[in-house]
C-alpha cells in the first residue's frame, strides 16, 4: 500500500468479439426465422405464451448485449428500464386508452431518454463502480414505483391490470397467437436494427470504446456521446421489451421488476455469449426454462440445482452459446470440405 | 293362453324397474370438468418456495402432506387428490406463467391457496375469464371478497382490514386518548392494515400520531423504533412480518420503551417470533387470532389439535408445530377437502364454487372454539371472526368475546 | 437537535453492521479485484454453522473459533474447486459464477435450517451502552471488533510479506510471478481470509437481525455501497464508509420530507454515486490511473 496511485493496465473487462462474428450467417438466420414462424401453429396456447415471453426476454438480453458486449459498459440495472417501459405501456393503455401497438414506440422513446440521462453520470464510472450504480438503479426502481405520489397512475403496490388485445381485423387466431406474431415482428425489426447499428459507424465507435477507451478518445471518437447513446439505445429496446411484457402478462406490479430480473438478464447475456446478438435467444431460453427444470428436479433445492446447472454451463462453455456456434461452424466447414 | 294380468304385471314391473333404474342413474350421474375423473381430483397451487417470501413455502408442504393423509385414508368419495404445486418466487409474471401452466398444461380442476397479493392479483383476471376457481387465496387483502365482479375468486383468512378494524374498535373503547405510533411494511399487507385502521377510526384517525414504513430489504428496523419512541406514542402497532416483528420486540426492550404493543396476526407464532425475540420481552403484547397456537399447552387435549399433532407425526414429521404457517396450511387444506366432499359426484368447476359459497358453520380442527366458516353467494369471506389475545408467560391468553370484523360502527 | 443526534447515533449503530460486511467485501476485492456476490451468503452459512455447533453444546467462543477455521478452509476450497478452473474465462463469466454460488448456498441453507428466524447469542450482552438507549453493548462490541479487525488487516497488508504479495498478485499478476509470488495460492488465501472475515461479520450481525437464510441479502448491498464509498482499496475507507452509509440513510429518512422514509436506500445510493462521480476511487481509495 505504499504506491500513491494504482496503475491499471488491465485487459478490457469485456472481451472483443470480431464484428463478423456478432451475427449469424444469412442462411442460419432465415432458418431460425422460419422455425419461429411455424412452431406456434402446432402447439397449445400456453406454449405460445411461453414463446412470447422467450422473445420478450431475448429482446432485453439483446439490449444488454449492445450495451455490454457492444460498448463495454457493465449494467446490472436493466430491470429498471424494463419496468419503466412496462409501466409506460400499462398506464397509457389503462388510463389514456391508447392502442397497445402505439404504446410501444412511446415506451421506447421514454426509456431511451431515461437511459441517455442515466448514462451521463455513468460516464465517470466504469467496471465495478458502474456495476454498483446500475445495481442501485435496479434496487431503487421497485421503491420508486410504490411511491405514494405516483399511486394514482401506477396503482401503487397493487399494480395495474392490463387488457390483452384481440387479433385485429377479426383474424381467426387466439389472443396469444396474435400477440406472439406481433412480438415476433417487433423483435425481428429490432434485431435487424441492432445488427445494422453495430455494423455502422456508431457500432464501430462503441466497439472501439469497449476495447480501449483511452485510445478511442485519442483517435477523436466522442466517447461521452457514444457511451450515453449506447445506454439510451439499450434502455429504449429494453423499454419496448417491458411494454410487450406488460401486455403479455396482463399485469404490472413493483414486485415483478426487482433486482432478480436484472441479474437474470445478465445471466442470459453471459450464457448466450457476450456480444453475440443471436445468443440472446439462447440466453433467454436459459433464464425461462432452466428454473422450471430445476424446480422439476427438486422443489426444496431448486435454487441449488439452478446454481449447479449454471456452473456446468460456464465450465463447459465459458464464452456462452457463441462458443457452441463457432464449434458448429467449424464442423460444418469440415463437413463441406469433405 | 297367456294370462293377460301376468303380462300386465310383468310389463308394469319392468316399466317400474326401468324407471327406477333410470332415475337412480340420473341421481348417480357424475359430472366432471377438466381435472376431475373417477379416480382423481387435480388441484393446482402456487407458492413462493424461493425468493424473499420463501418462509411461507412451508404452507405448501403442509398442504401436500395433508392431502397425502386424505389419500391414505381413501381419498374424497373414492377419488385421490393430485396436488400440483409450483414455485413463483413471489414474482407476479412467474405466477402468471405457473397459473397458465396449471390450467392449460396440467389441466387442474381449480387453483387452491395461491399465496401473495401481487401473485393473486396477477392471475385473478385470467382465472375468472377461464372460469377456473381461485379458491381460498392465501392472503388477507380485502379485494378477494367481491363475488359480483370476480365470481371465481374467494379468500379464506380474515382480511387485514378486518383485523385492523378490530384493533381500532378495541383502542377506541379501552384507550380513547391513545397516541398511536404505527410501524408498517411498505407493501399491500402493510397498506391494507393502515387503511382498515384509518377507516374504522374515522374521525378519530388523528389518534395516529406517527407512521413509519419500512422495506423488507432493510436489514433491521431498529432506527424506526427509535423514531417512534421519540414521537411520544404510547401505543405501538406493529404491522410487521415475523422477522421484523421479532426485531421490534427485542428493540423495544433494549431501549426500555413500554407502550401498549399490538402485533399483527401474521407474526404471533410462538416458535417463529416470540421465542427468538425473548419471552421476557414479549409480556403484555396484544394481538388477535382465529386459529389455535401449536405452542399453547391449553390445546394439548383438544380433539381437533390432537388430530393435528397426530397428522404431523405421521405425515409431516419435519413440520414445526410451533410454526403458525403449518397450522394455517392444515386448516386451509381441511376446508378444501370439505368443499370437495360436499361436491359429491358433481365435480364441475361451477359446482365447486357453489359448494364453497355454501359453507355453514364449518369448523376446521385448528380454528378457535366459536370461530366458524360461513360463506354465501354474497359473502366470499370465509373467516371473519377473531378473538383478542394477550401474551403472558410463554403463551397467548385469549380474552374477551369473539369479535366479528365486518365493517360496522 | 436531539433528534439529529439520535439519528446520527442510531446510524452509527446500524452502520457498524455495514462496516463489518464492507471489510469482507474489501478483503475479497484486494484478492481478486472483483466483488463476490456470494460473500453475504457465505457469511450467513458460516453463521449457521456456528449456531449449529452451539445447538450441539459447544460453548460460544469454541464455536466461534471452529467456525473461523471452517470458513477459512471453505473459502480456499471454493476458490480452488470452482473458480480456479475458470481463471482464464472472461470476467463476466466469473460474475455469473458468483451468482450461481449465491443461489446454491442460499438454497442449501434453506433446506437444512429452514426459513424461520433463530435467535443468535452475543458475547457482549444487550443492555444500553453507557446508559444510552440508542446503542446497546452489543452494538458497541460490534464497533470494537470491527475496528480491531481493521487494525489487524492494516498491519497485515502493510507490514507482512504475504500481505504485499497478495496485493501484487491481484493487481499486477505477471510482474508478481516474475518475482516469485505464487499468484494462484495468493488468490486462494485471499478467498479464505475474506470468508473468515465474512463469518465474523455474520456472527456479529445475527444477534441484531436474527438468523435466517435471507438475512444477508439487504446487508450485502449496503456493504458494497459502503466499500465503494470508502474506496475499494482501503479497509479503513470501508469502515468509515459503513458508518457514513448508516448515518446518511437515517438522516435522509428523517429530514427529507414526504418521500424520505420510503426512499431511504435509493437516496443513500444516489448520494454514493454522486460521491463517486466526483471522486471515482472513493473517499479514501487510491486514485486509479488507466494506461493505454
Amino acid at each position: 500500500m505504499s504506491a500513491v496511485q494504482e496503475v491499471v493496465t488491465e485487459a478490457p473487462a469485456v472481451e472483443a468479439v470480431p464484428k463478423r462474428a456478432m451475427t449469424l450467417g444469412n442462411g442460419t438466420s432465415l432458418a431460425m426465422l422460419l422455425v419461429l414462424i411455424l412452431v406456434p401453429l402446432f402447439v397449445k396456447n400456453f406454449i405460445i405464451f411461453q414463446l412470447t415471453m422467450l422473445l420478450i426476454y431475448a429482446l432485453a438480453v439483446l439490449a444488454l448485449n449492445i450495451l455490454t458486449g457492444g460498448s463495454g459498459q457493465f449494467s446490472l440495472g436493466q430491470s429498471a428500464f424494463y419496468a419503466v417501459g412496462a409501466y409506460t405501456s400499462a398506464i397509457l393503455m389503462e388510463h389514456a386508452d391508447i392502442n397497445y401497438a402505439l404504446t410501444l414506440p412511446i415506451a421506447g422513446i421514454v426509456c431511451f431518454a431515461f437511459g441517455f440521462l442515466f448514462g451521463q453520470p455513468a460516464l465517470r464510472l466504469s467496471g465495478v463502480y458502474l456495476a454498483l450504480a446500475t445495481f442501485a438503479l435496479a434496487t431503487a426502481m421497485p421503491q420508486l414505483l410504490k411511491l405514494g405520489v405516483f399511486e394514482k397512475w401506477t396503482g401503487g403496490v397493487q399494480g395495474l391490470v392490463v387488457t390483452k388485445p384481440d387479433a385485429p381485423f377479426g383474424l381467426p387466431m387466439s389472443q396469444d397467437m396474435w400477440l406472439y406474431y406481433f412480438t415476433l415482428a417487433v423483435s425481428v425489426a429490432i434485431y435487424i436494427f441492432s445488427v445494422n447499428l453495430l455494423k455502422s459507424r456508431s457500432g464501430r465507435a462503441f466497439m472501439a470504446i469497449r476495447d480501449n477507451e483511452i485510445a478511442a478518445s485519442a483517435m477523436g471518437i466522442d466517447v461521452a456521446l457514444y457511451k450515453t447513446l449506447a445506454f439510451g439505445v439499450s434502455a429504449g429496446i429494453t423499454g419496448v421489451a417491458g411494454g410487450l411484457g406488460a401486455i403479455a402478462v396482463q399485469f404490472v406490479a413493483p414486485d415483478g421488476y426487482t433486482i432478480t430480473l436484472a441479474i437474470s438478464l445478465f445471466l442470459g447475456m453471459v450464457v448466450g455469449g457476450v456480444g453475440w446478438l443471436p445468443g440472446s435467444i439462447v440466453g433467454s431460453a436459459f433464464i425461462i426454462f432452466v428454473p422450471n427444470i430445476a424446480e422439476g428436479i427438486s422443489k426444496g433445492l431448486s435454487g441449488a440445482v439452478f446454481g449447479v446447472l449454471l456452473f456446468l454451463v460456464i465450465f463447459l462453455v465459458p464464452h456462452g452459446a457463441r462458443q457452441i456456434a463457432v464449434v458448429a461452424q467449424q464442423l460444418l466447414g469440415k463437413f463441406k470440405k469433405n | 293362453m297367456r294370462s293377460k294380468p301376468r303380462t300386465l304385471i310383468a310389463a308394469s314391473a319392468t316399466a317400474i324397474l326401468a324407471l327406477a333404474a333410470t332415475t337412480g342413474a340420473a341421481l348417480a350421474q357424475k359430472k366432471y370438468d377438466t381435472g376431475a375423473t373417477d379416480a382423481e381430483i387435480k388441484i393446482g397451487n402456487i407458492m413462493p418456495y424461493s425468493g424473499p417470501a420463501s418462509a411461507y413455502g412451508v404452507i405448501g408442504k403442509t398442504e401436500a402432506a395433508y392431502f397425502n393423509k386424505i389419500n391414505a385414508e381413501g381419498g374424497i368419495n373414492g377419488r385421490k387428490i393430485n396436488f400440483v404445486s409450483y414455485d413463483d418466487g413471489y414474482s407476479p409474471p412467474k405466477a402468471v406463467e405457473q397459473a397458465r401452466k396449471l390450467v392449460e398444461s396440467d389441466e387442474v380442476l381449480l387453483i387452491f391457496n395461491a399465496l401473495g397479493t401481487p401473485s393473486n392479483s396477477a392471475i385473478q383476471k385470467y382465472l375468472n375469464a377461464k372460469k377456473v376457481p381461485q379458491l381460498f387465496v392465501a392472503t388477507g387483502a380485502a379485494k378477494w371478497n367481491d363475488p359480483k365482479d370476480f365470481p371465481w375468486t374467494m379468500g379464506w383468512q380474515p382480511s387485514y382490514q378486518t383485523e385492523a378494524r378490530i384493533y381500532a374498535k378495541f383502542l377506541m373503547k379501552e384507550k380513547p386518548d391513545a397516541r398511536i405510533g404505527v410501524l408498517y411494511q411498505n407493501d399491500d399487507f402493510g397498506k391494507d392494515y393502515i387503511k382498515g385502521l384509518k377507516d374504522q377510526l374515522g374521525a378519530r384517525a388523528s389518534m395516529i400520531i406517527a407512521e413509519e414504513s419500512y422495506e423488507t430489504s432493510e436489514p433491521t428496523i431498529d432506527n424506526h423504533i427509535v423514531k417512534l419512541k421519540a414521537s411520544g406514542a404510547d401505543v405501538f402497532l406493529s404491522i410487521t412480518t415475523p422477522k421484523f416483528a421479532a426485531q421490534a420486540i427485542k428493540k423495544l426492550a433494549e431501549i426500555e420503551w413500554k407502550p401498549l404493543h399490538i402485533v399483527s396476526n401474521v407474526s404471533t407464532s410462538v416458535g417463529g417470533v416470540i421465542q427468538p425475540a425473548g419471552f421476557e420481552n414479549a409480556q403484555g403484547i396484544l394481538s388477535a387470532n382465529y386459529g389455535k397456537d401449536g405452542a399453547d399447552p391449553q390445546w394439548n387435549n383438544d380433539p381437533g389439535m390432537k388430530k393435528f399433532f397426530a397428522f404431523l407425526e405421521k405425515y409431516y414429521p419435519e413440520g414445526n408445530k410451533l410454526d403458525g404457517s403449518v397450522v394455517y396450511g392444515y386448516g386451509a387444506a381441511q376446508t378444501m377437502v370439505k368443499v370437495l366432499e360436499m361436491c359429491g359426484d358433481n365435480l364441475t368447476r361451477e359446482n365447486v364454487m357453489k359448494q364453497a359459497a355454501s359453507l355453514k358453520d364449518f369448523a376446521p380442527d385448528t380454528l378457535l372454539p366459536g370461530i366458524k366458516i360461513n360463506t354465501s353467494a354474497t359473502d366470499f369471506a370465509p373467516i371473519e371472526q377473531l378473538q383478542m389475545e394477550r401474551f403472558k408467560g410463554e403463551k397467548w391468553d385469549l380474552f374477551g368475546d369473539i369479535i366479528s370484523g365486518e365493517a360496522s360502527n | 437537535m436531539e433528534l439529529f443526534t439520535n439519528q446520527v447515533l442510531a446510524g452509527i449503530a446500524t452502520g457498524a453492521i455495514y462496516a463489518c460486511m464492507a471489510l469482507a467485501v474489501v478483503m475479497i476485492y484486494q484478492a481478486i479485484d472483483h466483488l463476490n456476490f456470494a460473500q453475504g451468503e457465505m457469511a450467513m452459512f458460516s453463521t449457521f454453522i456456528s449456531w449449529q455447533l452451539m445447538q450441539w453444546g459447544i460453548p460460544y467462543w469454541g464455536a466461534f473459533v471452529l467456525t473461523l477455521a471452517f470458513s477459512f478452509a471453505a473459502g480456499i476450497l471454493i476458490e480452488r474447486l470452482l473458480f480456479k478452473p475458470q481463471a482464464k474465462a472472461p470476467i463476466l463469466t466469473n460474475v455469473a459464477g458468483f451468482i450461481a454460488l449465491y443461489a446454491i448456498i442460499n438454497s442449501v441453507a434453506g433446506l437444512i435450517w429452514d426459513f424461520t428466524i433463530k435467535q443468535y447469542p452475543t458475547p457482549f450482552g444487550s443492555s444500553p451502552f453507557l446508559g444510552s438507549q440508542l446503542i446497546s453493548t452489543h452494538q458497541a462490541g460490534m464497533i470494537g471488533v470491527t475496528v480491531l479487525l481493521l487494525i489487524l488487516l492494516y498491519l497485515f497488508f502493510q507490514f507482512t510479506r504475504i500481505g504485499l504479495s497478495m496485493r501484487a498478485a491481484a493487481s499486477v499478476p505477471e510482474s508478481a510471478r516474475l518475482v516469485g509470488v505464487n499468484t494462484g495460492w495468493m488468490i486462494a488465501l485471499g478467498w479464505g481470509m475474506a470468508a473468515a472475515i465474512g463469518s465474523i461479520a455474520g456472527m456479529l450481525i445475527a444477534p441484531v437481525v436474527f438468523l435466517e437464510p435471507n438475512m444477508m441479502g439487504g446487508v450485502l448491498i449496503y456493504g458494497f455501497a459502503a466499500a465503494v464509498l470508502g474506496g475499494l482499496t482501503s479497509p479503513f475507507g470501508a469502515v468509515i464508509g459503513g458508518f457514513l452509509v448508516g448515518i446518511i440513510e437515517n438522516l435522509a429518512g428523517t429530514y427529507i420530507p414526504g418521500v424520505g422514509n420510503e426512499l431511504k436506500l435509493p437516496i443513500a445510493l444516489a448520494l454514493i454515486i454522486t460521491v463517486l462521480v466526483v471522486k471515482p476511487a472513493g473517499l479514501f481509495g487510491r486514485p486509479i490511473v488507466k494506461r493505454v
